[in-house]
């Protein structure tokens, strides 16, 4: 490394100036991934509601998608099946069939190469709750009552498999309000609302991203098989003057540790839901998704490119 | 080294074994609620009414991803997916006999959505499920009271089968009857009965074979009807044939149980 980047109170300031005197369309514009992810979100409700109450379907007989986030069938071919419930189904010592076992291996492939943790962002129900009651806690200026690690999921995880050892009922199927909401949109109201509640309220006024961020064993569960999937947020350290204004933003701001960030060049942590925040918010662009193959040789180039300017500085 | 405290004790290792406790505790009280709620939650198992081919009811249970394929699937829209503080264990397909029925689809289109196999594809023919049992009221059946309905006996599919009906001829003064008699080797639980009965509530119910089904054991040896396997065994040994006084010491056949223990 020629030139170790230097952060001045100045470029801090001029940042976040210039996120503040971003005009309407440009403010407008940052918004693309929420908007993009309330899309994804609710045209998956949508497909399914549709499917199961108007009947949609791509041919005669041949239903849209049908089912639920546990498990579905995408267009009568492809089954898609919830891996971690299918492997709580599994520790009960049940023996799978093969189409909830091809459905797990579709899903689990799918986060496991590409997408990392965005179920956590871009399917599940739960994720605009929980973003609702982030965003309104911000307004409000809640402050915590108390604090709890970010690893308590991972013993979360633990427990569940463990308990659904013991009881012989998938441990986390049974009480999970992801499983609640989703079932009880599009096959009848229950109690299930009542979770969504507790999980806004327990999020808005006990704990900042109390449930997504601190409990959920399901986005536990895809913070590992997403730890080395494809798409990540790129790094770019040349540009970043460290005004912090992405990690104010972020919901597992423990990701985006700069230091280990500038050593890899993007956001390693299986925790990154991709949720898209971070990346327009950058006043400098220094946040970007990209592919993981395509991330070191555009640090390269950019560090290159840094460089010469450096070097034309100094002559000047 | 860490340095010993008072009593030879380490302090850093006792710390340590303190927050393993602590840990251990907090576990285990999370993990025996946690437990308590699922096992609290599927208690209600034994009342529901499952699609045909579902597993026993633990089986079942553990093996049911609550996705409703099945729901969507079922050409009468009949199943239901039990809603969180329902009756029913959450999220588990069910339906109501009284207000619809399952209509035995010849090809079980909601056993073949299941993905995880709770609704068994071991079951080939519709006429082999068990969803549960139809069970006659007498008390409040109009048949019984000597009226001519016999609803149940006509819509049943599998008439003449599930539920036959016997005649009861009566003195002049009275009519006969004419009594359904349901049998559990053929009943599938369909409960196109229960829908059908047109008592203002239904005086024959589906009811899960847990709930209402006996079970003889095997020590009953019914010595009249010479059909059946223990008969074959008096005929294959007459001389183990039990004598009606048991032999002081010996071990008594199994006609002679009661005699034995002052009974």
């Amino acid at each position: 490394m020629s030139t170790q980047p230097t952060f001045s109170k100045a470029d801090v300031l001029a940042s976040v100036e210039k996120l503040h005197s971003r005009s309407g369309a440009a403010e407008f514009w940052s918004w693309r991934y929420i908007i993009l992810r309330r899309i994804t979100q609710l045209g998956i409700l949508l497909l399914f509601f549709g499917t199961a109450h108007w009947g949609w379907q791509v041919a005669k007989d041949v239903p849209l998608l049908i089912g639920n986030l546990s498990a579905s069938k995408f267009i009568g071919l492809i089954p898609l099946t919830d891996p971690f419930a299918a492997l709580q189904i599994f520790l009960t010592g049940h023996v799978l069939q093969k189409e909830s076992l091809i459905g797990a291996a579709v899903v689990l492939g799918i986060y496991f190469l590409i997408g990392g943790r965005m179920f956590c962002a871009w399917a599940c129900p739960v994720n605009m709750v929980t973003d609702a009651a982030g965003w309104l806690r911000d307004k409000m200026g809640i402050q915590p009552i108390f604090h709890l690690p970010r690893t308590l999921r991972y013993f979360i995880l633990v427990a569940t498999l463990v308990i659904t050892v013991i009881s012989g009922l998938a441990a986390f199927e049974w009480v999970s309000p992801i499983g609640m909401a989703h079932r009880e949109i599009i096959f009848g109201l229950g109690m299930g609302f009542t979770a969504l509640l507790a999980i806004f309220l327990f999020d808005l006024l006990i704990l900042k991203h109390g449930w997504c961020g601190h409990l959920c064993p399901l986005g536990a569960f895809y913070s590992l098989v997403g730890k080395t999937a494809l798409l990540r947020v790129r790094f770019d350290t040349n540009t970043c003057t460290h005004c912090g204004e992405c990690a104010k933003i972020c919901p597992e701001p423990q990701v985006l540790n700069l230091k280990k960030l500038d050593e890899r060049g993007y956001v390693f942590s299986g925790e990154c839901s991709n949720c898209g925040r971070c990346s327009p918010i950058c006043p400098e662009g220094s946040l970007k998704f990209d592919f993981k193959p395509l991330i070191r040789s555009h640090n390269t180039q950019a560090r290159v490119h840094a460089d010469a300017i450096a070097v034309q500085r100094r002559t000047r | 080294m860490a340095e010993k405290g008072l009593g030879g004790l380490n302090p850093s290792r006792r710390d340590f074994l303190v927050k393993m406790a602590q840990g251990a505790a907090l576990a285990g009280t999370g993990g025996l609620l946690w437990d308590y709620i699922l096992r609290n939650e599927a208690r209600a198992a034994p009342y529901a009414l499952r699609p045909p081919g579902a597993l026993a009811e633990d089986d079942f249970n553990a093996a049911c991803i609550k996705c409703g394929q099945c729901v969507v699937d079922c050409p009468p829209k009949i199943l239901k997916l039990e809603p969180a503080g329902g009756a029913l264990p959450i999220g588990t397909p069910f339906y109501d006999a009284r207000t619809g029925p399952c209509i035995m689809c010849p090809d079980i289109p909601c056993m073949k959505a299941c993905p995880t196999g709770a609704l068994s594809p071991e079951l080939k023919k519709i006429e082999d499920a068990r969803m549960g049992l139809a069970v006659i009221d007498i008390e409040n059946c109009l048949s019984y009271k000597g009226l001519r309905c016999e609803i149940c006996h006509r819509e049943c599919p599998l008439k003449g089968k599930a539920i036959t009906l016997e005649t009861h001829p009566r003195q002049t003064s009275r009519h006969a009857m004419f009594i359904p008699l349901v049998h559990c080797d053929a009943c599938t639980g369909c409960g196109i009965c229960e829908k059908a009965c047109p008592t203002e509530i239904a005086a024959i119910r589906i009811l899960p074979h847990k709930l209402v089904q006996g079970k003889i054991g095997d020590h009953y040896r019914l010595g009249w009807t010479f059909d059946t396997e223990i008969t074959e065994d008096f005929k294959q040994a007459p001389q183990a044939a039990p004598s009606l006084t048991p032999e002081p010491g010996g071990k008594p056949g199994g006609l002679d149980y009661l005699n034995e223990g002052g009974l």
